[in-house]
């Protein structure tokens, strides 16, 4: 901040304690020529003014008012961007440009914040380290923390904090949103994988076939897919649409089990992402799909995914 | 002049107070009109593409602003919620902000990449199909409207040549093409997966 702001800021400022003090003396004096306690030469609508004095308490309050303003400019910043004042004090750091500049600026701030941060660490850090770290410093197995109730208790919270949104908040999902109590995985349920998608996200996609298929087809391989999961349809239909699911096997499989390297869901099972009707299975195939899991990692940190991961794998390995 | 002819001329008396308290707003906003901190930019903030750009005046139009704040308060109850407080340099291009005051919703300053687009449609579609207890209304019609484009060129514009928002001048002649058509669901979600970008 230029020293102009810094005149104009300080003038100011000054301008108008010193006013309030210079106004506050001169209305102390009795400048109307009437004896203090005497009546006052006008009267409205009858009621008449005595020359009282000012309260002396109402002063005494406005002179300490006026003294804390200087005591409070001087100990906080005011007058100029440059200096904290005399207790150096600060909101947080506002002049970083980047995450990358505020992570290298919290390291020495004494801003409030950091200092409130700072605390929470001293107090909490300690407590969240011993369930997800080991002794040596190295993240405790997912499956181990899984079987602890303290650390899956926790986990569950930002569970719900973050992830109930689209799987609910008891993780049975919804429509286009996975259950992930079932064990039944789309990219796959080891502790390690499930972290990965937490840390990374992932997209799926099912391109549209209506344009390849045509409508017989898309009908056709409907048909044949609700076959896989031992539905009764029309063998003739299922058996036109068998021959048509070779398009499909490249992500699902020959036998439609799936490919957890795509995202392919299982199509053998009777678990639907997107709903098992005829009708859903159709636009499914129709229209294509894309389910997306946002990234997490940079977001909570590897820490809290690690955690939400061991929650996440204790729901289907009790 | 004497107290008293200040006491009986109301007129009079309205200009001295007016002139008394905008002591407080010289000192204390004029001199952040000209700070660096309020008017550069953080380093990666990039303007609004021509989609987001409507789906920022459908945001408006709904009055999203109302219940949703777009403003992280340096706290740790906020930051561990929200992520990284919200910076002046990441607003220096919005006319008007829409930092909003009121939270009956969550915060949105960084909302961007938190859920998938298809969450975000299913919510405003109806938002309880999402989040059982939230009392938002549905806003069906978004998925239904669909944007002619007319005016987008003309946004675009105005924020260049008034606000100094560095969009080029392709930009500018493909804003009609890139929203045409769409509907104002896809510019309102592509807003929202846009906000808090900067400081990811």
């Amino acid at each position: 901040m230029s020293i102009f702001w810094t005149i104009w800021i300080s003038a100011i400022t000054l301008t108008v304690i010193i006013g309030c003090a210079v106004l506050l003396r001169a209305a102390n004096k009795n400048n109307t020529g009437v004896k203090e306690g005497d009546p006052m030469p006008h009267t409205f609508d009858g009621i008449q003014e005595l020359n009282n004095p000012l309260p002396k308490w109402w002063v005494g309050l406005f002179w300490f008012t006026i003294v804390i303003a200087l005591i409070y400019s001087f100990a906080f910043p005011s007058y100029t961007a440059n200096w904290n004042g005399l207790l150096g004090w600060s909101s947080s750091e506002q002049s970083v440009k980047s995450k990358e500049e505020s992570a290298e600026a919290a390291v020495t701030s004494h801003s409030q914040y950091q200092r409130e941060m700072n605390e929470a660490e001293i107090k909490y850090g300690e407590v969240f380290k011993k369930l997800v770290y080991t002794d040596a410093d190295t993240y405790k197995d997912i499956e181990l923390i899984a079987q602890d109730p303290e650390a899956v208790k926790v986990g569950q919270r930002l569970f719900l904090q973050n992830c109930a949104q689209c799987h609910g908040s008891d993780a049975r999902g919804g429509k286009g949103f996975p259950n992930l109590t079932d064990n039944d995985w789309l990219y796959g349920g080891e502790a390690l994988t499930i972290k990965q998608t937490l840390m990374h996200g992932r997209n799926g996609v099912m391109v549209a076939w209506k344009d390849i298929l045509g409508e017989d087809g898309v009908k056709e391989v409907a048909t044949y897919v609700l076959q896989l999961s031992g539905r009764r349809v029309n063998d003739l239909d299922a058996q036109a649409g068998k021959e048509r699911f070779v398009v499909c096997a490249a992500c699902h499989g020959a036998d439609g089990t799936g490919g957890q390297a795509f995202g392919a869901p299982n199509l053998t099972d009777k678990i639907w992402l997107y709903g098992g009707s005829r009708k859903a299975v159709e636009d499914t195939i129709r229209n294509g799909r894309n389910g997306v899991m946002p990234a997490w990692g940079e977001v909570l940190g590897e820490d809290k995914v690690h955690l939400i991961s061991a929650f996440v794998y204790s729901l289907s390995n009790k | 002049m004497k107290h008293e002819f200040i006491e009986k001329n109301v007129g009079l008396l309205a200009i001295f107070i007016i002139i008394a308290i905008s002591f407080g707003g010289l000192a204390q906003i004029t001199p952040l009109i000209f700070q660096k901190e309020t008017n550069e930019p953080v380093d990666t903030l990039r303007p609004y593409t021509a989609l987001e750009m409507e789906g920022r005046d459908i945001y408006i139009r709904e009055g999203c602003h109302v219940c949703h704040s777009q403003m992280i308060r340096p706290f740790r109850a906020e930051t561990e919620r929200y992520g990284h407080y919200s910076m002046a340099g990441e607003h220096v291009w919005e006319h008007p902000f829409l930092w909003g005051s009121k939270r009956t919703g969550p915060d949105l300053a960084r909302v961007g990449g938190r859920y998938s687009d298809a969450w975000h449609e299913v919510h405003l579609l109806n938002p309880r199909d999402v989040v059982p207890q939230s009392n938002m209304p549905g806003f069906p019609w978004l998925a239904t409207n669909l944007l002619t484009g007319e005016d987008t060129a003309a946004k675009l514009s105005i924020f260049k040549d008034h606000f100094s928002v560095p969009y080029t001048d392709d930009d500018i002649a493909g804003a009609k093409a890139a929203v045409e058509g769409k509907t104002e669901m896809q510019a309102l979600i592509a807003y929202l997966q846009s906000l808090g970008h900067a400081f990811k």
